[in-house]
């Protein structure tokens, strides 16, 4: 009666779970360069009410906090088209994470910006430094050094939800899963196997953004 | 032809009058210091003098640039107006080389080599040569403000502001800076602080300047103006800080 637990048929498929993790690890990576460089241009922005962009992230960042990711992927995939844009599942899945990391990284490093004293900045004008200057030389780094924990909360967060993009067909770690157990039935196998996965790269995603943390923020000694 | 002028300068901040028409002429390499009490402008004042404050009215010249309330070139002005602040403002990501040698870099575009030869230069005018490759946060306060002035130094500045630059500074730090700023003095650079140092007023200043409520109420040379205040006001303020 009692359920036999047999791994080797999800084994057996385990190039395509393997690749699907990869392709999760690719969408992570481009969602958090660009999505983290959005946040800084939209965060300083906001953080020094440079009019009139101040308005428009701050409009952008309320309308993806307050919907829902998966609607957002919709949209992109689904609803764009109707106005001429197509993009592959590959594209919108990218597209969608981007616009949502950035939102989110916009007002976690807006909390960063304005944490540092305002005493850097008169330094930095004192010494005819530009406005622009002294955010590049001066704010920036303090700035992400003080949120870095919590944007990597974040970051780690879009790739765990990158797995609503198998709903548009996008061929990462999720969709491989669904695809394995449609195939074998071996649901338990296969989605415990998912769940190590995913664990397993969001400790080491977590590990990799301490580090790099470390030497390019906190970099001394 | 003095080498910072400011004429009937006027600063609200929106219904209060801050600086009610402030006039005051400064010569190359003059020691000049700003007392008063505190609401009676003088830092105001200060920071009016590199564009970190705007000014509702008048006119500031220092040695040909030229500032009003409707225009002002902040980034040429304040190539020629150093400033050193009460709380330091070290770069906390930077090392001491690296906070001397940030604006040679960004501001005056001079290469790696040349800045960095600059910052030992500028750390060594202010006792620090062993420092250059140690983070502000190792430094003890004194040494923190003595970075402050050697990064203020290194754009070669034609006047030096100094906002209260000891009021930050345990009792026994407070001589080390101002042993570097009297070797600035020696050396002719034109200094302008705002101070609670009495003595050291005195001391080193070729000229002292007395804020009230705004205003310029009293100048002249510290010895003679602390021997013999013209004013009431100024008699009263040196009672009580000789008395405190």
């Amino acid at each position: 009666m009692a359920y036999q637990f047999d791994f080797a048929p999800v084994l057996a498929q385990g190039d395509l779970l393997f690749k699907g993790a990869l392709f999760t690890l690719q969408l992570t990576l481009i969602g958090t360069v660009l999505g983290v460089a959005i946040g800084v241009v939209g965060a300083v922005t906001r953080a020094w009410r440079l009019r009139p962009f101040d308005a428009l992230f701050g409009l952008y960042v309320e309308l993806i906090r307050n919907t829902p990711f998966i609607v957002q992927l919709f949209f992109i995939f689904f609803g764009l088209p109707a106005l001429g844009v197509r993009l592959t599942e590959w594209q919108a899945a990218v597209l969608a994470m981007v616009i949502n990391l950035g939102a989110y990284s916009t007002e976690i490093i807006r909390a960063g910006i304005q944490a540092v004293p305002k005493g850097q900045l008169e330094a930095a004008a004192a010494l005819a430094m530009s406005r622009f200057e002294a955010f590049r030389y001066v704010v920036l780094q303090p700035a992400l050094a003080k949120v870095w924990p919590a944007l990597s909360s974040q970051i780690v967060i879009v790739m765990l939800g990158s797995a609503v993009c198998s709903q548009i067909a996008t061929e990462e770690l999720s969709f491989a899963a669904n695809f394995i157990q449609s195939r074998n039935f071996r649901a338990f196998e296969t989605y415990l196997l998912t769940t190590l996965l995913y664990l397993l790269m969001a400790i080491v995603v977590r590990q990799l953004l301490a580090w790099i943390g470390q030497r390019l923020l906190m970099g001394r000694r | 032809m003095p080498l910072l002028r400011v004429s009937a300068l006027h600063k609200y901040y929106g219904d209060n009058h801050v600086l009610k028409g402030v006039d005051l002429s400064i010569e190359e390499g003059e020691v000049v210091a700003i007392i008063g009490r505190s609401g009676s402008g003088k830092s105001t004042l200060l920071r009016t003098l590199n564009g970190l404050e705007s000014i509702s009215d008048g006119v500031i010249e220092v040695d040909g640039e030229y500032l009003d309330a409707a225009r002002a070139d902040l980034r040429a002005l304040r190539q020629k107006v150093g400033m050193v602040f009460q709380q330091f403002n070290l770069f906390p990501h930077l090392t001491v080389g690296e906070n001397v040698m940030l604006a040679p870099q960004v501001v005056k575009k001079a290469g790696k080599a040349e800045a960095r030869y600059l910052a030992e230069q500028m750390l060594a005018r202010v006792g620090l040569s062993d420092k250059v490759d140690a983070y502000p946060d190792r430094l003890s306060g004194g040494q923190q403000q003595r970075v402050a002035i050697a990064r203020a130094l290194a754009m070669s500045p034609k006047v030096l502001l100094c906002d209260e630059i000891t009021s930050a500074l345990d009792p026994e730090l407070v001589n080390e800076v101002l042993s570097v700023v009297r070797q600035l003095a020696r050396e002719g650079m034109t200094l302008i602080m705002v101070t609670h140092e009495m003595r050291f007023a005195r001391e080193v200043g070729d000229k002292l300047v007395f804020m009230h409520q705004g205003k310029v109420h009293e100048v002249g040379h510290p010895r003679e103006v602390f021997a013999a205040p013209q004013t009431a006001e100024l008699a009263n303020f040196i009672g009580a800080v000789a008395g405190g």
